[in-house]
């Protein structure tokens, strides 16, 4: 019952009046942001990172989770109004979603995402509660070799699982390597790659980093191939369910983080592939099939309930292991670094009153989305309206505000552009940005892990893998790099088969 | 020089240039290799090495790998592989790319880093917003500026006042 005691301790920090409206304005920018298109919770995120100069750390997270899963909340209602996903995870919504508010059911679809989004959020932050301790006890004793090893995985994963190309993955992954090695070395104070400026040696701010992939270069990106006619959004009225539909709903919402929440939990790109296993799941028990295409509920309840849930399991891994398995968590581990706190195993006992009010505030800010979205969802939709050019100088806007707020350094902002104009190419040219970004927050913390393993082990190779945590890693580490080549290997093997 | 002015084998060899365009990422990965090569082979460590791998390791493993991907990448790209650009719901990739579009907003943002100082981000600011979308296609000369200054100053109050994150306050700020 210790985690529960913490929880209740938990609450006493989220429920102060100033916590509170962190979670609050939290959770109204991120159903604005999940709403709007152009702007993801990654990008709203990296904007706000700033804000981590003058706020206190509790505060500062307590905001970025209520982002983070409101624009789960919020990325629904652009896919069932409009059609267009207005986050990655929200693909799925549309594709029963959108028919159904073509025939005139919006109303439920809503409702159908809302709830979903509560439910699968409720349960996945209470697995959250009662496995992230657990988690934290076993991996407490982790050193050196243990912590290089987990940095690995998430470089070989967000390179291997994520995107379509992994070459494309690794020309990213060693982009953000090199960005991250710009400065003083942390060791020995050797400069690297500064070519003697002294604006450089003191490094690249990750904040900078961030804003300029995430934000700049999108805009740079979409300003280029700005879509002239803007589609059309369904008008809708208050969200809400006859009893019919709750009968045929309140299963997927509780399948739906089964599904979410260990996929959320592990490097595998986040919700986008538990939606989509929810999607075919629900499609496989319904016992309406003749309506799937046209508007079948439980296609959203279910997909909708698992892309909240995975947003739960992705913060067990980043609090737990400091392993960030989204680009979200990625950014939130940027945050933790600008207060020079270590997430990892230690957290937990270092920083109860922050994680544990970090927790709290998340069923919280539950509770407020709900509120906010079930009577709201009308008033919401007409940020879709909101002119390009407005949003898009908004953006560039508060991402100058935000490289400037770093150091005070005009020539941040040229930096900012520059790297702005490197996410630009990556766009055009099918680099995932996720890997650069992971590659700049991870990599110099893991050259000093590998560093320091090797200095206790004296040069010996062997010791990055004389813990059993670590040769467990590095065992999940081979099946990711050889799950493809054996699928092929297989494939060739049954096709031979096949021919004789 | 029109079209038809140009001998079929240089057309065809633009063609396939802007057909491999992808090429150029490879290019630049080979140089950005080199120089983080460079850099680290020339760190002269003798008295700062501590511990058995010192400053020198990890860049030279990095620079190592951007030589080998660009190659691979460029292999990749020949043999008729390539990036997809991304989508999304603002993005209309049948048209041609807007190259003027982003040089101008790219010019703004430069100005604005240029202009912080000495006009203080409340005036700067507000040039960046307008200017910016301006050059997206905005064109409402009486709404425009309006929105841009008061954005500008709220914000420059915001964070210099109450979040305690210094902006420069400029002349105006002086005035006022």
């Amino acid at each position: 019952m210790n985690a529960f005691n913490s929880l209740i301790d938990g609450f006493g920090t989220a429920l102060t009046p100033l916590n509170l409206l962190w979670a609050a304005v939290g959770v109204l920018l991120g159903t604005a942001i999940g709403v709007l298109p152009g702007i993801g919770p990654a990008m709203a995120v990296a904007l706000l990172l700033p804000v981590t100069y003058g706020l206190e750390p509790t505060g500062a997270f307590i905001m970025f989770a209520g982002i983070y899963y409101g624009a789960m909340f919020g990325g629904s209602t652009t896919s069932i109004l409009l059609n267009t996903p207005g986050e990655s995870a929200a693909v799925v919504a549309a594709m029963e979603g959108h028919p159904m508010a073509r025939a005139g059911r919006g109303a439920q679809a809503l409702a159908a995402a809302a709830i979903g989004h509560f439910a699968g959020g409720m349960i996945g932050t209470l697995l959250l509660v009662a496995l992230a301790p657990t988690v934290a006890d076993l991996a407490v004793g982790i050193g050196a070799p243990d912590y290089f090893a987990i940095m690995v995985l998430a470089f070989v994963a967000v390179t291997s699982v994520l995107g379509s190309s992994r070459i494309r993955g690794l020309a990213s992954l060693l982009i953000g390597l090199t960005i991250g090695l710009v400065g003083l070395d942390q060791m020995t104070g050797q400069q690297r790659l500064t070519f003697g400026s002294l604006q450089l040696a003191d490094g690249i701010d990750v904040v900078i980093v961030a804003v300029g992939l995430f934000a700049i270069g999108e805009a740079l990106w979409v300003a280029a191939h700005l879509r002239r006619t803007g589609a059309e959004a369904i008008p809708v009225g208050r969200p809400w369910l006859g009893r019919n539909d709750v009968r045929r709903t309140w299963k997927s919402w509780l399948r739906g983080p089964l599904i979410g929440f260990p996929f959320g939990a592990i490097p595998a790109g986040g919700a986008e592939i538990p939606t989509f296993l929810s999607y075919v799941t629900e499609k496989r028990l319904s016992k309406h099939k003749e309506e799937w295409g046209k508007g079948a509920i439980e296609g959203v309840a279910g997909p909708e309930s698992a892309a909240s849930a995975s947003a739960a399991g992705t913060l067990v891994s980043m609090l737990t292991l400091g392993l960030p398995t989204t680009a979200v968590a990625a950014v939130m581990l940027a945050a933790f670094q600008q207060y020079g706190i270590q997430p990892g195993p230690l957290l937990f006992e270092r920083e109860p009153d922050l994680v544990w009010g970090l927790i709290a505030s998340l069923f919280v800010g539950m509770v407020l989305l709900l509120a906010l979205n079930l009577p709201l969802a009308p008033l919401w939709a007409k940020l879709l309206r909101v002119p390009r050019p407005y949003l898009y100088a908004g953006i560039l806007f508060f991402a100058a505000v935000g490289a400037y707020a770093v150091g005070g350094e005009p020539a941040d902002l040229v930096i900012l552009l520059v790297i702005g104009l490197i996410g630009f190419g990556m766009r055009r040219y099918g680099l995932p940005v996720l890997p650069a970004v992971i590659g700049v927050i991870l990599g110099p913390n893991a050259e000093q892990q590998l560093r320091r393993a090797l200095q206790i082990s004296d040069g010996g190779v062997g010791g990055l893998v004389d813990t059993p945590f670590s040769v467990t890693v590095y065992g999940l580490i081979v099946v990711i790099v050889a799950w493809p080549l054996l699928t092929k290997a297989l494939a060739r093997a049954r096709r031979r088969d096949g021919g004789a | 020089m029109t079209a038809t002015d140009v001998p079929p084998a240089e057309r065809g060899r633009r063609a396939w240039l802007r057909e491999h365009s992808e090429l150029g990422v490879c290019v630049l990965l080979l140089l950005l290799g080199a120089l983080v090569l460079t850099d680290a082979l020339t760190m002269d460590v003798e008295i700062t090495q501590r511990g058995p791998i010192g400053p020198k390791t990890v860049p030279v493993a990095v620079g190592t790998g951007l030589l080998v991907v660009a190659l691979l990448l460029a292999i990749d790209v020949l043999r008729g592989g390539r990036g997809e650009a991304e989508g999304g719901e603002d993005i209309d990739l049948s048209e041609p790319a807007d190259w003027r579009t982003v040089l101008l907003l790219a010019g703004v943002f430069l100005a604005t880093a240029v202009l912080i100082e000495p006009l203080g981000f409340p005036i700067a600011g507000a040039l960046l917003f307008w200017g910016s979308a301006y050059a997206l296609g905005s064109r409402h000369p009486d709404r425009d500026p309006l929105i841009a200054a008061v954005l500008s100053v709220l914000t420059y109050v915001v964070f210099n006042n109450l979040l305690g994150v210094p902006l420069p306050g400029g002349p105006l700020m002086g005035v006022l």
